[in-house]
């Protein structure tokens, strides 16, 4: 079981002006088998805490420490990072034209995996998940993300989930854009993900960014974060989701949720 | 330029990515469109079409055919730097049944022109006037030939400049495959006249992998003879400055031109391909797909692609597409594809064009799945070139493009 550790995080996004501070200070401890709502309004930073985590050249870590399982995040590459075992579920999934989706997921799993998987095991293996996420089989001879919809494009990224088995995983308002069938098949595919993980003895660590409480129906958070002015001004258990629900970011922020 | 009925994406694109979304088709239907670029036709027809240099002005740089070529870097090609360098040797593997010979002075100069071509540029007409020897391929009417015929061509020269003919003459219902490989250094000015008889199949390629010290100008000027099938590939990696202008006419109906190419620009080289389809037969076709990839600074590529549908070609069918992926900055891609329809009965008529970066969010994205920097990089072009691979249909041509491909990647460490 893996332990994400981020300690005082502050991040500069750079700009074509001046830097501008984002994260003031982030604290939060992830650890494997747990699920971590992360909850702000929009414009809070959450994005770039879930960036600034995956290693974006545009985000610069100011001072503060990230750790998985006590080896030091920031100072791995964006591609060591991953095959350390961190996943991050794109807010904004990018096209990659040219590159099909099979070639794309097979090249990743062999990075991630240190070997190759095996042909016919990984057919199998792609297939099913597919399946699980209700993704046409065609899409794995499309160019990466190019032309998919914002749900095809969500499901493509759990999608990755399952197949390179993260030990923690940061999915970035995963839900935003999806209608309620998306969402379920979504969120189902988290959780098959998350009980498969736990049951192979990995158990992964979910930071789940979200500006809704919707999403919280079907995937358990056993944290609540509430998040503001770049970094956690409060948590809680479950219920302080109930309470966003009913009174929106206003306490936080001295503004509503938005809509 | 491109006229109000064309979109940007048919303008002159100078390394401004248009987006890897940018690609545009542009379709023009058989409703009797007038022309569409007068200003623009590189054709002959106003030009000058003389074997003689004298008969040609010295290019200045400011004609639409030269706009984009650094005159400074020809060593005086264009002009008359004396040819007179060692002529590159040339060795043929040929199957049997097909003749490659070397033939000088009168015997030369017979063939010369025999595929309807006359230069249309003082640097064509030096050669055509003054190349040491011409290389004739031939390879009889109904020979179906099983392996390609391969000339290797290896500059010597350097610096001081050269000139080479070559006809290649593919007989009527003859199936064959032609490669070409120019290797070594050398400032030349060459002509490859390709001649296909009536219902022959050919294919000739072309695999530019000169040393980087390299300038070579060079014409190539297809036939295609009534129901003939022809596919052209042109694969330029080498040389410091490599020009390709490739024309293709047909002599009557039925005739099927594609014409391929894949090229790779490294800091400082220009690679320029331009291409003039000429519709004048009925019921013919042409298919242009060339893709391009830029890294490094100062690394140019022009692509310029005219397709002229006469008046008489009726029930043409044509496409042609040029892409460009810029893999670092300060590299720069331009693109112009030109249609002039005078006939409404066409099939189909259309050009796209499109320049993309592979940006930092794709990077960033294929690297955070943990795909190391250079398969990612490896991954986006053998994607972006696969589909022009995937047409050559001559293994062994696929085999060392896909090689050098991967070498030019390693350059950069990319
Ligand atoms: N690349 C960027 N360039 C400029 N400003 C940015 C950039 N990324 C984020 N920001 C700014 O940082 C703040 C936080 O953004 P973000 O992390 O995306 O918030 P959230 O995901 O919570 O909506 C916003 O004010 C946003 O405008
Ligand atoms: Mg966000």
């Amino acid at each position: 079981m893996a332990t994400l550790e981020i300690r005082d995080l502050h991040v500069n996004v750079l700009t074509d002006d001046a830097p501008k501070e984002i994260l003031r200070g982030v604290d939060l401890t992830i650890a494997g088998n747990e699920t971590h709502a992360i909850m702000g309004p929009n414009g809070s930073g959450k994005s770039t805490l879930a960036y600034s985590l995956a290693g974006h050249p545009k985000y610069q870590v100011t001072s503060g420490t990230v750790t998985l399982d006590g080896e030091d995040v920031l100072a791995m590459t964006v591609d060591e990072r991953a095959r350390a075992g961190l996943f991050l579920a794109m807010q904004y999934p990018v096209e990659v034209p040219g590159v099909s989706t099979s070639n794309f997921l097979r090249t990743a799993a062999t990075a991630v995996r240190g070997q190759a998987p095996a042909i016919r095991t990984w057919v199998k293996e792609v297939n099913a998940a597919m399946a699980d996420l209700e993704i046409d089989p065609v899409f794995s001879e499309r160019s990466v993300n190019e032309g998919f919809s914002g749900g095809e494009k969500k499901r493509h990224e759990i999608l990755q989930l399952a197949l390179l088995k993260p030990k923690i995983a940061v999915l970035d308002e995963t839900d935003s854009g999806l209608d309620v069938d998306a969402l379920r098949i979504v969120s189902d595919g988290v959780n098959r993900y998350k009980a498969a993980s736990a049951e192979a003895g990995e158990a992964v660590g979910i930071m789940l960014i979200t500006h809704y409480t919707r999403i919280l129906r079907y995937i358990t958070p056993d944290r609540v974060h509430v998040f503001a002015g770049g970094r956690v001004v409060e948590s809680g258990g479950p219920e302080l989701a109930e309470e966003l629900e009913t009174n929106g970011y206003v306490r936080f922020t001295g503004v509503g949720a938005g809509a | 330029m491109a006229t109000g009925a064309l979109d940007l994406e048919a303008g002159t694109q100078s390394g401004q990515p248009t987006g890897q979304h940018g690609l545009t088709a542009h379709s023009h239907g058989g409703e009797g469109l007038a022309s569409q670029h007068p200003g623009e036709r590189q054709s002959p027809g106003t030009q000058v079409r003389s074997g003689v240099a004298a008969d040609h002005p010295v290019t200045t740089g400011k004609e639409e055919a030269w706009r984009f070529t650094p005159l400074r870097r020809l060593r005086g090609l264009h002009d008359d730097a004396p040819l007179d360098g060692v002529p590159l040797t040339v060795s043929a593997t040929a199957p049997d049944g097909v003749t490659v010979s070397e033939l000088t002075g009168a015997a030369a100069r017979e063939i010369r022109g025999v595929s309807g071509y006359l230069p249309t540029e003082r640097v064509e007409a030096r050669a055509f006037e003054s190349a040491p020897r011409s290389v004739l391929v031939d390879v009889p009417a109904q020979t179906e030939l099983t392996e390609p015929v391969r000339i290797a061509l290896v500059g010597q020269a350097g610096e001081a400049a050269t000139a080479n003919h070559l006809l290649i003459r593919i007989g009527a219902q003859a199936t064959a495959q032609v490669v070409l490989t120019s290797t070594g250094s050398a400032t030349l000015t060459d002509i490859v006249e390709i001649v296909v008889g009536e219902g022959a199949h050919a294919t000739v390629a072309v695999l530019g992998e000169w040393s980087s010290d390299t300038v070579a100008v060079s014409r190539h000027h297809i036939q295609v003879g009534r129901d003939a099938t022809v596919k052209h590939v042109a694969l330029a990696f080498g040389g410091d400055l490599t020009r390709l202008y490739t024309s293709v006419d047909y002599t009557g109906p039925g005739g099927d031109a594609e014409l391929l190419g894949l090229y790779f620009a490294d800091e400082g080289q220009h690679l320029e391909h331009r291409l003039m389809v000429r519709h004048t037969a009925p019921h013919c076709r042409s298919n242009v797909l060339y893709k391009g990839a830029l890294q490094g600074k100062s690394a140019h590529t022009v692509w310029v692609g005219d397709v002229a549908i006469e008046r008489t070609a009726e029930g043409t069918d044509t496409y042609e597409l040029n892409r460009n992926l810029l893999l670092t900055r300060g590299a720069r891609a331009d693109s112009v594809p030109n249609l002039e329809i005078e006939t409404g009965e066409i099939v189909g008529a259309g050009h796209a064009s499109a320049t993309g970066r592979f940006d930092d969010e794709q990077l960033f994205y294929l690297l955070s799945r943990g795909i190391p920097e250079a398969t990612a990089r490896r991954l986006v072009v053998r994607g972006f070139f696969g589909e022009v691979l995937q047409r050559i249909g001559v293994p062994v041509l696929v085999e060392r493009a896909t090689e050098i491909i991967e070498q030019e990647l390693a350059v950069t460490g990319a």
